[in-house]
């Protein structure tokens, strides 16, 4: 059976997956079907919560795929989420039509605050629902596609790619700050009203919300699995060990890191794109540089160049986040750096790699 | 030919328009009517001033198996970047046959192209093992969407069992390659080598901390490939380039001392010197 095979070349994956499709069912019930009185239900905030975590699992998935297995440290992958989230955020924008503050029926309240007369040329078509999703895949993907064809050419490695993914970030940050770019400065985009005519606050848009996360994680850890698995798989860690090699056996190097990396830039856009209806703003502290090297961070603890190792990651540190930001405000970030230090010190495979004694498995 | 065949072939999303590519000749249109594969005219190579080739002219003749000597740092592993596209030189031309012009196309493309090079420092790829090292290296498209879509067929498969059995490396396939040994690891690489089926190898050192027995072996295995291959050894160990050289040249201070047989070159009297004078 397909599955079997599955679960024999990829445990980690299998149990992932395994677990993914149990959330998807106990979490809908016990929010929808248990009532409330019982303590075994589970509140939306929760059900928002754990949908929060599966888009930080799945940006942990696509930095691990080009990080773990292809050895190019992006310090900057929080971009490409935040763009995905401004391309949802716009069509949720355009969805509150006259309901706004204003009332202008095409303005966003911003828009208008600022004395604009008409929608800027590139905010047309966002109220059409396929046109933001095309978008959401489309920009990250540009922007992955124009930075990388320029970097990877010039055969930018190394520190050296992480300090410009870096500076990518940070001037993105800097750009959505202004409001004459038109995303509404420094306040971002929030007060959404309606996704596809379902009301955003509604228990049951919030469940089917977390579904599409759980579905998103769950069919891009299969395609990253596929990916890996294939001669491409093999050709990506070929160059993550000896990129020069690789070149003088035929591969073109460039164009195997560009794919990878406008791949990896996409999931993160799609991430960014399930985020923001769930947590209900955007606002360009997304594109901080803090939050791409956090990201490095959950994948480091879960385990790099393992795929289930990122999620793990991401689903643990960003728990403890909550908790200790809960309890320890002022903690936090010390705990973050010790963890890293820690973990770089004491488990350089993650906390996958305390159990998965073996690097690879044989051939069959 | 279908009707819609060459508007399928114009969209395929790895195809790259010819007019941004270098043109790549392959293997069997090569001309190599005038006897010579390769051609490097006049080819200097400076590293901050200090000349590592100083106008080295040299021919090497289709299926010949050709051994280069000569002391430390006398350019010889240069030259092999110059010929693979790694290094450019300062002046001087390089041909593959008669029309390729080999300084003008990517190390990719030099490689596919079939100029397949072993390095001196043996280069594998460690977190894969023996049989994924030369399924990676055999001639294929090497584009990306295809490799994505790639799957041995029962002929490559054939192949590389035979390879595995050439370098006798058949019981270690499933090995990483990271734990083989230091000439289990030359050996895999002159496998990859193979399997990319070039029309000319390049092997830098291929005996170096290898057995006597071992070496034995690569002396056989590189002679029984010329021929059918142009084979550019380049080696120190004067016992086993006695073993296979037809021909010898001898490289001093980047350019080219002397050049024959064995016999000559050792009785050649400004051979000795360089080599006594160290
Ligand atoms: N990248 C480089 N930068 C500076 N100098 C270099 C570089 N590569 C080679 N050289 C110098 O060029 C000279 C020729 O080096 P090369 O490696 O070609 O010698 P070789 O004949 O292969 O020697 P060996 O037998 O030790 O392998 C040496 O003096 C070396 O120090
Ligand atoms: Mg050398």
């Amino acid at each position: 059976m397909l599955l079997g095979r599955f679960y024999h070349s990829d445990r980690g994956g299998a149990i992932l997956l395994a677990g993914l499709f149990l959330l998807a069912i106990v979490v809908p019930v016990l929010n929808l079907v248990v009532p409330e009185s019982s303590p075994f239900h589970l509140s939306t905030y929760t059900v928002t919560l754990i949908g929060k975590y599966l888009c930080y699992a799945l940006l942990a998935l696509a930095l691990d795929l080009i990080w773990g297995y292809c050895g190019i440290l992006s310090l900057g992958h929080g971009a490409f989420f935040a763009l995905g989230g401004y391309a949802m955020g716009m069509y949720l924008m355009r969805q509150i039509g006259d309901r706004g503050v204003y009332g202008n029926p095409e303005l966003p309240d911003f828009m208008v605050f600022l004395n604009w007369q008409e929608l800027p040329w590139y905010w047309l078509g966002f109220d059409m629902f396929w046109f933001a999703m095309l978008m959401v895949v489309l920009v990250p993907g540009l922007l992955a596609f124009v930075f990388g064809w320029f970097s990877f050419r010039s055969r930018v490695t190394g520190v050296y790619l992480a300090i410009i993914t870096q500076a990518l970030t940070f001037a993105l940050m800097l750009a959505f700050f202004r409001n004459e770019m038109g995303f509404g400065g420094n306040n971002g985009m929030t007060d959404f009203k309606d996704i596809l005519g379902f009301d955003l606050q509604a228990d049951s848009t919030r469940v089917a919300l977390f579904l599409a996360s759980v579905v998103a994680l769950a069919v891009s850890y299969v395609a990253c699995r596929f990916i890996i698995n294939s001669k491409l798989g093999r050709v990506i860690v070929a160059i993550r060990d000896a990129e020069s090699r690789t070149r003088f056996v035929g591969y073109q190097v460039e164009r195997f890191k560009l794919w990878l990396f406008v791949f990896s830039a996409v999931l993160a856009g799609i991430a960014g794109a399930l985020y923001v209806p769930q947590v209900g703003i955007i606002n360009p502290s997304e594109f901080a540089p803090l939050n791409s090297i956090e990201l490095v961070i959950w994948v480091a603890v879960g385990g790099r160049g393992m795929l289930y190792g990122a999620v793990l990651g991401a689903l643990l540190v960003n728990y403890a986040k909550t908790y200790f930001t809960a309890a320890f405000p002022d903690l936090w970030l010390f705990a973050l750096g010790a963890l890293f230090v820690l973990v770089t010190i004491f488990l350089p495979k993650g906390l996958v790699g305390l159990w998965k004694k073996r690097g690879k498995e044989p051939e069959p | 030919m279908k009707p819609l065949d060459p508007l399928r072939k114009a969209l395929r999303r790895d195809r790259v328009f010819d007019f941004m590519m270098p043109q790549v000749v392959f293997s069997p249109d090569l001309d190599v009517s005038h006897g010579p594969i390769l051609y490097l005219e006049d080819v200097t190579v400076s590293f901050d001033g200090f000349k590592a080739l100083n106008n080295l002219s040299l021919y090497i003749d289709d299926g010949e198996l050709r051994c280069i000597i000569g002391p430390n740092g006398a350019g010889k592993t240069t030259m092999m970047d110059v010929i693979t596209g790694k290094t450019r030189p300062d002046s001087g031309s390089v041909f593959f046959g008669q029309k390729i012009d080999l300084l003008r196309l990517s190390e990719t493309d030099i490689a596919q192209g079939g100029i397949g090079r072993k390095f001196q420092r043996p280069t594998v790829f460690e977190s894969h093992t023996v049989y994924e090292n030369l399924e990676l290296s055999l001639a294929a498209d090497k584009g990306v969407w295809p490799t994505l879509f790639a799957s041995l067929n029962q002929a490559q498969k054939d192949r590389i069992d035979e390879i595995l059995e050439v370098i006798a490396l058949t019981e270690q396939r499933h090995h990483l390659a990271g734990t083989l040994s230091h000439g289990q690891k030359q050996w895999l690489e002159i496998g990859m080598l193979l399997a990319q089926s070039p029309r000319v190898l390049l092997v830098d050192e291929p005996v170096a901390g290898m057995t006597a027995q071992e070496t034995e072996r690569t002396a056989e295995l590189l002679t029984s490939l010329a021929g059918k291959h142009s084979v550019v050894v380049v080696e120190h160990d004067m016992e086993f380039v006695r073993s296979i050289a037809r021909k010898v040249t001898v490289l001093h201070e980047g350019s080219v001392l002397a050049e024959g047989s064995m016999d000559e070159v050792q009785n050649d009297p400004r051979v000795i010197e360089v080599y006594l004078g160290e």
